[in-house]
């Protein structure tokens, strides 16, 4: 087993799926509580357009997603991550920040709808109580609603994250050599090593996984704003 | 300043919160039927009726956590506005005191009362924190400021509401139904404070159920029933000598028990 591991190199390609992991995941929470925040806000265009958004996004597989934008924003918009001149690994590192985007804007739905439902964990008096103080919109939001909202929200962002965790595999579909890549190599050059192919790849996501979920029942028993 | 409570509508300042034919529907439901209510500075007014009258309502139209159709409601002078900046900033100056609470959970109870004064005051946090500190004395729940708002008594916390809105420097308190959510042994704790502050000369509008505090406290009493302004008249007056049917029979309904 640890012949297979070295001879493939899987530590290097889990590290990537954290990689891709870790950095979509902070841009997915930016982008999605900007998006909860259009949903949130008491103006009905930018409801409509955090709820396209989120409804377009949710609903469109994950591979599609991330091939549009090898195919589409790269191959045929042109667009590009990283400088090209001077570059031996370029296609390597514009293939990562393809797939991050691909990963970001996709979960990025899923977190808008997991910090909506912590929003759904506040009482409405909250933001009456906050708003009757004088604070605005914005105000009310970064001091009273969020605040409460990712605590309550911490479950559900958890399950997001494992999720990520998982949907990084699907990186492989646009060249990234990550766990999925050399799983399919050892499958093809060492056809002896059978079921411990598999067992290697699913024991490395449940070491990724775990903490997280345990993590988050932590912090969410931890942080739980008492009422 | 006690003396004039003795003497109610003599000594009247200017008006503060003026409504004019305001009306109000929750769908095909006339919650606030042409309200004209002209509270003055200085004034305690008590708003009473049964439940589903609509004083609710009033209380929060008049900074606006409720919209409504029609009339106008001003506060010095200067008309509601209806949302942005501007509905912040008079909100800011208008003290509102909820049934629940409603003090923020995820925040100590100094920086409840801190809150106000620094993000919307643009007060300074040591400036603030003395100030606040001062407030929770007041009310007699300073020796809990470091503690969380659910581990504190219902009295405490509407206490900490009180001295929150207090912090802003309001220029008019609305308690909705301050007292309706505690335990009997509480209210008066509450009670207690809102006299004081009456007694400060603070201008109040208060929907409450407690006929006692009207009757020590309030200059006014208002009494609406479906929506309307059924009567208005000084406390012993509206006590002793109600004059509609329909003030006549819920006061009657209280004394039987």
């Amino acid at each position: 087993m640890l012949e297979l591991i070295e001879q493939f190199d899987v530590i290097g390609a889990f590290w990537l799926n954290i990689r891709l992991a870790a950095v979509s995941f902070v841009l997915a929470m930016v982008l999605g509580t900007v998006v909860a925040i259009l949903r949130l806000a008491p103006v009905s265009v930018l409801n409509w357009f955090g709820a396209t958004y989120v409804t377009l996004l949710r609903n469109t597989p994950l591979t599609l997603i991330i091939v549009f934008a090898n195919l589409g924003l790269w191959l045929q918009l042109g667009i590009e991550f990283v400088p090209r001149e001077d570059n031996p690994n370029f296609i390597l590192e514009n293939n990562f920040w393809l797939a991050v985007l691909g990963l970001t804007v996709y979960h990025a739905a899923f977190i808008c709808e997991a910090i909506r439902s912590g929003v759904n964990t506040i009482p409405v008096g909250q933001s009456e109580a906050a708003r009757s103080i004088g604070l605005g919109f914005g105000q009310s939001l970064r001091e009273v609603i969020l605040p409460q909202a990712f605590r309550g929200g911490i479950t559900p962002i958890g399950n997001v994250l494992i999720a990520l965790i998982k949907n990084t595999t699907v990186a492989v579909a646009i060249g990234n050599r990550e766990i999925a890549y050399q799983m399919r190599n050892m499958m093809e050059f060492r056809p002896d090593a059978g079921i411990l192919i598999f067992l290697i790849v699913a024991i490395g996501f449940v070491i990724l996984t775990l903490p997280v979920g345990l993590g988050t029942s932590w912090l969410s028993a931890k942080l739980a704003v008492k009422r | 300043m006690t003396d004039t409570r003795e003497s109610p509508g003599t000594d009247l300042g200017a008006p503060l919160v003026v409504l004019e034919d305001v009306n109000k529907h929750f769908g095909d439901l006339h919650v606030l039927k042409d309200i004209n209510l002209t509270v003055h500075e200085g004034e305690v007014v008590v708003v009473i009726g049964p439940s589903g009258s609509g004083k609710s309502t009033l209380c929060r139209t008049i900074n606006r956590l409720e919209s409504y159709e029609s009339g106008t409601i001003t506060i010095h002078g200067d008309e509601l506005p209806s949302e942005g900046k501007a509905l912040a900033r008079l909100r800011a100056d208008v003290g509102m005191v909820f049934q629940s609470f409603n003090l923020f959970s995820h925040k100590t109870i100094l920086e409840n009362v801190t809150m106000g004064p620094i993000k919307v005051r643009r007060k300074k946090a040591p400036e603030a924190k003395e100030r606040a500190m001062e407030l929770l004395r007041r009310v007699g729940v300073d020796h809990q400021a470091e503690k969380y708002p659910a581990q504190l008594s219902g009295g405490q916390q509407q206490r900490v509401a009180i001295a929150r809105s207090l912090a802003m420097d309001p220029t008019v308190m609305l308690f909705d139904e301050p007292t309706s959510a505690l335990d009997p042994e509480m209210i008066n704790e509450v009670l207690d404070v809102m006299t004081s502050l009456a007694k400060s000369g603070m201008t109040m509008i208060v929907v409450t159920h407690e006929m006692g505090f009207a009757r020590k406290a309030a200059d006014r009493v208002v009494f609406m029933s479906d929506g309307a302004i059924v009567e208005e008249n000084t406390p012993e007056e509206f006590f002793t000598n109600p004059q509609s049917d329909r003030a006549k029979d819920f006061l009657g309904k209280l004394l039987t028990h």
